[in-house]
């Protein structure tokens, strides 16, 4: 933060603006895989996951300094990552465990 | 006594104490939405085949309320800039744009839930349904009145994606012909369920940030003029915690509104 208060104030905005289009872009990309035919449901959940992950990507990068943070939130995040994708990993592995005898009315 | 690394990081984490914290506050809240997530999940490939809604809930308003907390995001991270380049008028301006954009948020939210929750499905006695927004329910009368349309089989009111020019018409019934009525509160269905204890607990969160962020524009801002470094870590801390809550809802949207 070295440049002059009111140009680094004016560069911050510019670069907020950049990351806005940017949300603005995926937000639109993934209503757009919404509606049109990916042919078929699985095809297009992961389309549309996969766009809000980027989008999540600038938030994080961008807006949250993750792209230059310190070590130890580095770590942080690393576990956390970790125990979240043990959790979802667990939910996909029981996800078609239903109790015998089950069935759909 | 003094606390310390409030302002200057730790050594050993290269930190001040407050983002460490804050941190590891949200791997606690990713874990708390996550197991949400998880029975979203479960809940969804678990449910019978066509009884998944499609297109329960307006894609234009969740579209707006996505824009409306990604500005949001911008605002709070431009007030922490503002704070670091030492002009706190400009602070003050981007926080006061940051809660109002919250409060927007949440009264685009309610009137969701208000929807939701005028939104009846009426099950009559000679085997078909009426659902639709209720005008009427006077229990001093012998009938409600409704805007909908009546369907004969229980799946049509699934998937209101794959059809076209849903008719809403004014419905007049006689509460004798009514067998039962229940609105879509999340008693109705475990879509609406879970949408309401997400998006519930995402409220809770806009709400509990837009209070830090009220304190810190309003009577917390005092700090700015006996210590301006604390006061912006307060802000970034602040901001990191809306950033995160922005997150959620980018998950939030697709999952509930668009898939």
């Amino acid at each position: 933060m070295s440049e002059s208060p009111v140009t680094g104030l004016k560069s911050y905005v510019r670069r907020c603006a950049l990351v806005f289009l940017a949300v603005l872009c995926t937000t639109s990309m993934m209503i757009t895989a919404s509606f049109a035919n990916l042919g078929g449901w699985p095809v297009k959940v992961a389309a549309i996951l996969a766009i809000a992950v980027v989008n999540a990507c600038i938030v994080a990068g961008f807006l949250m300094h993750l792209l230059s943070e310190k070590k130890t939130i580095y770590i942080v995040l690393g576990f956390t990552a970790f125990f979240f994708a043990g959790l979802m990993g667990l939910t996909v592995w029981a996800m078609h465990d239903m109790p015998p005898g089950t069935s759909f009315h | 006594m003094e606390i310390p690394y409030t302002v200057e990081p730790r050594p050993d984490t290269g930190a001040y104490n407050a983002k460490i914290g804050i941190w590891l506050f949200l791997a606690s809240e990713v874990m708390l939405f996550g197991g949400l997530f998880s029975a979203y999940v479960l809940l969804r490939v678990g449910a019978a085949p066509g009884e998944w809604p499609h297109g329960w809930l307006n894609v234009t308003l969740g579209t707006i309320n996505t824009l409306i907390l990604a500005l949001s995001a911008i605002t709070t991270l431009l007030a922490w800039a503002a704070c670091k380049f030492r002009q706190f008028a400009r602070f003050k301006f981007f926080h006061a744009c940051t809660l109002l954009l919250a409060l927007s948020f949440l009264c685009i939210k309610m009137y969701e839930y208000h929807d939701k929750w005028i939104h009846y499905e009426i099950q009559l006695t000679d085997g078909r349904i009426a659902d639709g927004h209720m005008i009427k329910n006077d229990p001093k009368t012998d009938y409600v009145v409704i805007e909908g349309r009546y369907v004969s089989d229980p799946k049509d009111l699934y998937d209101l994606r794959a059809q076209k020019n849903i008719p809403h018409d004014e419905i007049k019934i006689p509460r004798a012909q009514i067998k039962s009525m229940e609105n879509y509160g999340p008693w109705h269905h475990t879509y609406l369920a879970i949408y309401f204890t997400l998006t519930g607990l995402h409220a809770l969160h806009i709400l509990g940030g837009s209070l830090v962020i009220g304190f810190l524009w309003g009577p917390g801002s005092r700090m700015w003029q006996t210590d301006p470094e604390r006061f912006t870590n307060r802000v970034e801390v602040s901001g990191l915690f809306w950033h995160f809550v922005d997150l959620v809802w980018i998950f939030l949207f697709p999952v509930l509104y668009l898939t």
